[in-house]
């Protein structure tokens, strides 16, 4: 699962674009949502669902399914661990790190001295402050981390939060879809 | 956006979708039915379920969480921002559609952004000219390798 990163589509295809377009803001909640998206893109239900599980199976999308919001949910702090770690030892504690349950995202990113030394990254959520950093000093006994040099970076203000966009718009209506939807038989 | 609404008042039901389908849509002509099916419940009450909990803002939405790089490029960013500045800088940074996520953060470096464009070049451009536009250094720290496992996010009742 721990993929290298690649770069962005290979040999981007239109209607792959078009299709991530069209349901980056979520799919339809009505009957036959991809009905509705191939509607859009003027291709079959048939082909968006085949299309989706191409996505999916080359991991370019990562999950299909409800996103939740965590503050929303009572998972109020949030807390992003940067941690120095020997360039030569990074993935195996990144790939350590990112399957541990309290850890929701783990990447590698750069460093940029001399104002910024860290390059592993890992974000760790709880109800609490108290929660966050007791998960913390537990994951850094357990992997025996005390003498890698971290930093604790709370959030303590959201100013923005949504779903990556691609540009153009998405799917009109994703949002809304009419009271009495109709089922489109499609060939 | 409501978001008064807090988890102890979610039903059941609310709980189950939350948790059992953060990574598992069902991929088929009538998803929420088939969700419907596994829940004992209907599709008519799994869709406004959905919709309700989309409504308050509990979830985001019901659809596909992108790998970061591969439909397009994304990078995140940080900025030192003087702690008089960080409302107005923060605002000129939520004005770009490219940017997604936007926090302060407890650290010298104080404001957090994720942007996402089709190309690296027009990233590129826009953390330029939110510098040029504050006056402020941006940070630029695209992702090198993800090791993220885990799929979704286990959430506790108690």
């Amino acid at each position: 699962m721990n993929r290298p990163t690649q770069g962005p589509f290979e040999s981007p295809d239109p209607l792959d674009l078009a299709l991530v377009q069209a349901i980056q803001d979520g799919l339809p909640l009505c009957p036959r949502p991809y009905a509705e998206i191939a509607d859009h893109l003027q291709i079959t239900e048939a082909e968006v669902i085949q299309r989706v599980q191409r996505l999916m199976e080359r991991g370019d999308i990562r999950r299909l399914g409800v996103v939740v919001r965590h503050r929303e949910l009572g998972y109020r702090a949030n807390a992003m661990v940067v941690w120095d770690v020997p360039d030569d030892k990074v993935s195996e504690l990144g790939r350590r790190l990112g399957a541990l349950p309290c850890v929701n995202l783990c990447y590698r990113r750069p460093r940029r001295l001399p104002q910024w030394r860290y390059n592993l990254f890992c974000m760790i959520h709880g109800r609490s402050r108290e929660e966050v950093l007791e998960n913390l000093q537990r994951l850094i006994d357990e992997q025996q981390l005390g003498h890698i040099v971290h930093s604790v970076l709370f959030s303590t203000r959201r100013y923005k939060q949504r779903g990556a966009h691609y540009g153009k718009d998405s799917l009109p209506q994703a949002r809304h879809c009419p009271a009495t939807p109709q089922v489109r038989l499609l060939g | 956006m409501a978001s008064t609404q807090h988890h102890s008042q979610l039903s059941p039901l609310d709980q189950r979708l939350l948790n059992e389908f953060q990574a598992g849509l069902p991929l088929c002509e009538r998803p929420y039915a088939a969700m419907a099916e596994h829940l004992g419940s209907s599709e008519e009450e799994i869709i406004a379920r959905l919709q309700h909990l989309q409504d308050s803002g509990l979830i985001s939405r019901v659809g596909p969480v992108f790998r970061p790089n591969r439909v397009g490029a994304s990078t995140l960013a940080a900025m030192a921002v003087p702690e008089e500045r960080l409302q107005q800088v923060a605002d000129l940074v939520s004005g770009y559609d490219e940017v997604n996520h936007n926090y302060r953060r407890e650290h010298e470096y104080n404001l957090w952004f994720v942007a996402t464009a089709l190309d690296r070049q027009h990233l590129a451009a826009v953390l330029a000219e939110i510098e040029q536009r504050s006056g402020i250094a941006v940070l630029d720290l695209p992702m090198i390798e993800d090791y993220f496992i885990n799929l979704g996010f286990p959430l506790q009742w108690s």
